[in-house]
This record gives structure tokens, C-alpha cells and sequence, in this order.
């Protein structure tokens, strides 16, 4: 399978980046842009039984190692795995 | 007394660490290899600045889970003595050794200044040798030095006591509160983002002011 997580900061978190690209996105002149949040993107290969499995290691190594909980949220897409190199 | 300071794959401030104990404070302190299991004799831990794994993914993030680390988190949780500096104040808090995380400076820059700080804490075994309210130079150098954490758990560290350290002339990164560093309930871990390490000669910085985060412990010992 293919795992996509998504990590953004949490909301209530001061995300200085955020802020840096809605300026700069504001400047650019696109009108109604609101609050802008920059995480983090990783995907990964993963190879287990059932998907069941899999979301529950997903979440494990999220809270483990890929997020730091106290400031980030996450989600996560699992795509069933395919033959051959992506 | 013997001190161990942790080298990680992109430490830095390490050999600071190093000579700020050894030579200027005279004790016995040597290197601890990140793969090494063991702390051997070492009563007194350091994890010292730097750019460990190179801040990927988080900073600290990857270093919290170095063999080094269990033994570490094992002496911590048996009131064993450790000082997290900068990058080290990182990986105790994605250790959970300590409370609320750091981030990325507000304004985005990575700050190197000399910087006036407030002794919040001077209960702690490192520092004891200062007084509540004493004001210290001393460096911080650092891009992702920011304390956050929720609103219950820094109402907790403040009704607490649990605060040691707070910027006194401003609030150069967007800390929480200003917080500088902090400490666990025991007050046997604790963390800052200024250098410390950078502080023990007025000739090569600022100040002495740093020496008594060192000293405390020594103190604590000989008492």
C-alpha cells in the first residue's frame, strides 16, 4: 500500500510560515485568501496484512515519531498497493 | 564528579559543553556516543546544541529515539541529573521528559544574541547556585527556539514553579510566556535554549554567568 500523511501545525499554534506564505500570497494580489498553514507531507510504502493493520501502525508511527502531537494534527489516505515502481 | 555530554550525528556544541566542565570547571567529563547503550559511570548528563540528524523531520525528533536515549530517559525517570541545551532542550521535550514542544522563531530568523535572562527557578539541582530573580547574559542561538504548549500545561508549569528560565528583555522568539527553559517536576531535568556552555569566560562571551549551571550541580554534590 501507499500512505500519504498529512501533517499541519495545530490550529491555536503560532505557524510563523503561515503566516510568511499568506502575506506573500496577499501581495501577490490574490484576493480572499484566509489563514494559511504549512506542514509536513510524507508517503510511504507499506507492506502489512489488511488495511485495518495498516491504519492502526499508521497511527502509531504518527504518534510516535512522524507528528510531535503537542503541536501538530495529521491525517492520512491509504492507497491500496499496486504492481510495479510508482 | 563525572559528566557525560551526548554527541549525536550533527551536534555541535558538544566540545563547548566539554570544555566548559573540563577545563574551566575542572571536572571529569567525556563524549557519549549516541549508539553507545551505556552511560557507564556517568552521574550527570548533558545533551548539548547543535543540528542532531540534521533537524529532520522535527528537531530532536529522531535523536529522542537514539540507543543513548534509553539509558538517558531510564537515569532521568531515576532522578538522574540532565541538562538539555538548545537542540538537547528538543529532544527532551519530544522525549516527553519534559513538557510543550519547540518551534520556529515567529519572525522566521535564526537568532544568535546575547541575551539578559531572568533565573525563575533557582530551586533545581542546576541552579542552586543562583538567586530567584538573578539576571544572567547569556547566548541563544537558535532558528526553532519558540516554547509552546497548551494553555493547561503552561498554567500547570507557572502555578507549579516549573518555569527556571525567562527572556528578561523582550521575547526575542515568540516563546510562550518568554519562557527560556523549564524543568520537570522533580527538578532534575532541565532544558533551556540559551547556551550556557557559551557563557563561563567574559573572554569568549559575554559573560561567566553560565558557569552556574554547572556549578549548582557541583555544589549539590559536595553538600
Amino acid at each position: 500500500m501507499l500512505v500519504k500523511v498529512f501533517v499541519t501545525p495545530r490550529k491555536g499554534i503560532l505557524d510563523p510560515q503561515g503566516r510568511a506564505v499568506e502575506q506573500s500570497l496577499k501581495s501577490l494580489g490574490f484576493g480572499g485568501v484566509g489563514a494559511v498553514r504549512v506542514g509536513r507531507y510524507i508517503v510511504l510504502e507499506l507492506d502489512v496484512p489488511n488495511i485495518d493493520q495498516a491504519r492502526e501502525a499508521i497511527r502509531r508511527m504518527c504518534d510516535q515519531l512522524l507528528t510531535n502531537p503537542n503541536i501538530e494534527d495529521y491525517t492520512f489516505e491509504i492507497e491500496p498497493g499496486e504492481g510495479g515502481p510508482r | 564528579m563525572k559528566w557525560g555530554v551526548v554527541r549525536f550525528p550533527g551536534s555541535l556544541d558538544d566540545a563547548d559543553a566539554l570544555w566548559a566542565l573540563g577545563q574551566v570547571m575542572g571536572q571529569e567529563a567525556r563524549a557519549l556516543w549516541h549508539k553507545d547503550e551505556d552511560l557507564g559511570d556517568v552521574q550527570c548528563v548533558v545533551l548539548p546544541g547543535g543540528f542532531s540528524y540534521g533537524d529532520y523531520l522535527r528537531c530532536g525528533a529522531i535523536a529522542r529515539f537514539a540507543p543513548i536515549m534509553k539509558s538517558v530517559v531510564r537515569f532521568a525517570n531515576h532522578g538522574g541529573l540532565v541538562l538539555g541545551i538548545c537542540n538537547g532542550f528538543q529532544i527532551l521535550c519530544e522525549a516527553h521528559l519534559l513538557p510543550g514542544a519547540l518551534t520556529r522563531n515567529a519572525d522566521l530568523k535564526f537568532i544568535t544574541r546575547d541575551l539578559r535572562l531572568r533565573v525563575e527557578n533557582a530551586r533545581t539541582a542546576w541552579t542552586r547556585a543562583y538567586s530567584g530573580g538573578d539576571q544572567i547574559v547569556v547566548p541563544l542561538k537558535s532558528g526553532e527556539g519558540a516554547y509552546a504548549a497548551d494553555p493547561g500545561t503552561l498554567a500547570g508549569l507557572e502555578a507549579s514553579g516549573l518555569v527556571v528560565l525567562r527572556y528578561a528583555d523582550g521575547n526575542p522568539n515568540g516563546s510562550a510566556a518568554a519562557i527560556a527553559g523549564v524543568c520537570n517536576a522533580a527538578g532534575n531535568v532541565v532544558g533551556l535554549m540559551p547556551h550556557p556552555e557559551h557563557a563561563v569566560d567574559s573572554l569568549t562571551g559575554p559573560s561567566a554567568d553560565g558557569l552556574g549551571f554547572f556549578a549548582s550541580v557541583v555544589a549539590g554534590v559536595a553538600a
